[in-house]
């Protein structure tokens, strides 16, 4: 097909696949702390990756498995995302955001840092979960188990949040709140502990990410911080103004690198930046986004 | 800051202009360059050559983010790309180290001018974002390209005879070449902020739509400023280029943007001096700590994370509040 085999196409269209289903639950977190916080969450990268480490430490410490992983890993990140909120993010609300940016930016500075000390960078092994491993021959392709697992992973947390926050009642009292804090506040609604819950969620949802990586890439302390600038793009091409946007563009634009890496690979890891470059110039509040 | 007034074409001169520079400024800056001028006999050159080009570096951030609310995440690509620039040309071209270093400082500047025109399409965290995503897209370039020496940079860059006279080869003398460039750089820079020019940037910084609604066209001076900003951060990375004989991708790194936001903060931002003096803090950290592996990078957030939250003023900030002095 246009001079590329058909398993060169098919395999980067999944690998594709595969990174936007991390760049939409990255985004997605990305966008639920931006509207409740106002605040760029830098550290996003490093969360992601402590919640790769923090798999592979209830594996290789406790003997905690994968599934079990699933879950605790989200909770305990998210508690410690939950922590930092309320001790040093919230101090800074009433300041300009971009403190919160310089915070958030030293602290995955000083968690990438640690990570890189106690474990090296050389990154250490995951295996899969026997109940994923092998996979399937589609006939113009072979499908691992365990991505397509990710994929699907992907998408539905991805539902299930865009369920959460447009349907539920918490999710009404979290919209209410973005819109006016003042007034939700005075409505008897704990706007405070709201905050702390959102930073939390959106921080377990990186750490979910993390461990949806952790048996693909190796468990590293720098398998963030590249990714998390990506996101940051990501998010600018999006627009921040909608869940649905930032999952399409997620999954988009994955997509789109993976086609680059097969016509053109030299250009795969810059497309993100360029595209991002027209939307700037064509639409700049993103293709998502209300105009600010 | 200004009363309302009809008058949209009204610039305030800035306090101290008619007075050219106040007396506490011009013993500072002469205090500076005693102390720099001696320096080299009492430290390792090379060490205070990299405070300075780093101050310089600080300093041209500074000015697009102390002066005019701007938070460039993304520095390190005209930092870099000058770098790479500046030490192709003295190595495979043969050119003298000063136009090495300004053939690099164009670059920065022609670079600035595009980073520069996409990026103030957005305001605020946006903005930060925006341009760190574009440094990112240098990296990869620096990265791929096939003049850049990938992984390893280039190394063994000539320093070259300054016009083709002076030998550089002595630290001593390439010393105080970089001592120059510093120091015409900071006083450049503070030119442009006691300007009507600077006096602008001071209003869009602290309310833009009031500088709007006066009648200045924001982008305009934003974008100039955003160039001049990127041009002095060049000037800083061609020079390091040729002091250290050495471009790599390190200097086009996210890491680098951060660091250079960091000797900002730390320093004190929208202050003259801080820049320079939270250079020497992190460079000083970075090389007494370099042997130990990945701590600076932990202290350096750490530092990050004091300096948010408890000395966001930083360190001259600080010190021109209980002098009751603008430093």
């Amino acid at each position: 097909m246009f001079g590329i085999p058909a398993q060169v196409l098919f395999g980067q269209l999944l690998l594709g696949l595969i990174n936007g289903s991390f760049y939409a639950l990255l985004s997605l977190g990305l966008a639920v702390i931006f509207g409740m916080l106002n605040v760029i969450n830098f550290a996003h990268g490093a969360l992601y990756m402590m919640g790769a480490f923090v798999a592979w430490m209830l594996l290789t410490y406790l003997g905690i498995n994968y599934w079990w992983a699933l879950l605790i890993t989200p909770i305990v990140v998210g508690a410690f995302g939950a922590l930092i909120e309320r001790t040093l993010i919230s101090r800074l609300y009433h300041l300009d955001h971009l403190y919160g940016l310089l915070l958030t930016f030293g602290l995955a500075l000083l968690i990438e840092g640690l990570f890189r000390n106690a474990y090296g960078v050389s990154g250490l092994p995951y295996t899969i979960p026997a109940a994923l491993a092998g996979g399937h021959n589609l006939g113009f392709m072979f499908l691992p188990n365990y991505r397509a697992w990710v994929i699907i992973a992907s998408l539905v947390v991805c539902a299930a949040t865009w369920v959460l926050i447009e349907k539920t009642r918490l999710g009404a009292y979290l919209r209410a709140a973005t819109e006016n804090p003042a007034l939700v506040g005075a409505f008897g609604i704990n706007v405070p502990r709201l905050i702390t819950l959102t930073y939390g969620f959106g921080v377990g949802l990186a750490a979910l990410a993390g461990v949806l990586a952790a048996p693909i890439y190796s468990v590293n302390p720098n398998m963030g911080a590249d990714l998390v600038i990506v996101v940051f793009a990501v998010v600018v091409i999006g627009g921040m103004g909608s869940i649905l946007g930032a999952v399409v563009s997620g999954f988009g634009l994955g997509i789109i690198e993976g086609l680059t890496r097969a016509f053109y690979p030299q250009g795969s890891s810059v497309v993100i930046f360029v595209i991002m470059a027209i939307v700037l110039l064509v639409k700049p509040a993103g293709l998502f986004g209300k105009t600010a | 800051m200004m009363t309302a007034n009809g008058d949209a074409r009204i610039v305030l001169p800035a306090p101290g202009i008619a007075a050219g520079m106040p007396r506490h400024h011009v013993l500072i800056f002469a205090g500076l360059l005693v102390l720099l001028l001696l320096a080299p006999f009492v430290l390792y050159p090379v060490f205070v050559m990299d405070v300075l080009c780093f101050g310089l570096f600080a300093s041209a951030l500074n000015l697009l983010l102390g002066y005019n609310g701007l938070l460039s995440f993304g520095h390190a690509a005209f930092f870099g790309t000058s770098a790479y620039i500046a030490a192709y040309a003295a190595k495979d071209w043969g050119f003298t180290p000063e136009l090495a270093i300004l053939l690099g400082t164009g670059a920065a500047a022609l670079l600035g001018l595009v980073i520069g025109a996409l990026s103030i399409r957005r305001q605020g965290i946006y903005f930060a974002m925006v341009t760190l995503a574009f440094a990112q897209m240098v990296y990869f370039i620096a990265l791929q390209a096939p003049f850049t020496g990938g992984e390893n940079g280039i190394q063994a860059v000539p320093r070259g005879k300054l016009f083709g006279l002076v030998d550089l080869g002595n630290d001593l003398s390439l010393y105080f070449v970089v001592l120059v460039i510093a120091l015409g750089g900071m006083l450049a820079i503070y030119r442009i902020i006691h300007s009507p020019f600077g006096q602008v940037l001071k209003a869009i910084r602290d309310n833009e739509p009031r500088a709007i609604s006066i009648g200045y066209k924001v982008n305009r001076y934003k974008l100039a400023v955003f160039v001049m900003s990127a041009t002095l951060a060049g000037l800083a990375g061609g020079t390091k280029a040729i002091v250290f004989q050495l471009a790599s991708l390190t200097d086009a790194h996210w890491t680098m943007s951060g660091e250079v936001v960091l000797m900002t903060l730390l320093g004190g931002m929208g202050t003259i001096f801080g820049p320079l003096v939270g250079a020497a803090v992190v460079v000083g950290i970075q090389n007494y700590f370099s042997g130990v592996g990945a701590w600076v990078t932990v202290i350096e957030g750490a530092i990050f994370v004091l300096s948010v939250m408890l000395f966001r003023e930083g360190i001259v900030g600080i010190l021109a509040r209980w002098l009751k002095k603008s430093l």
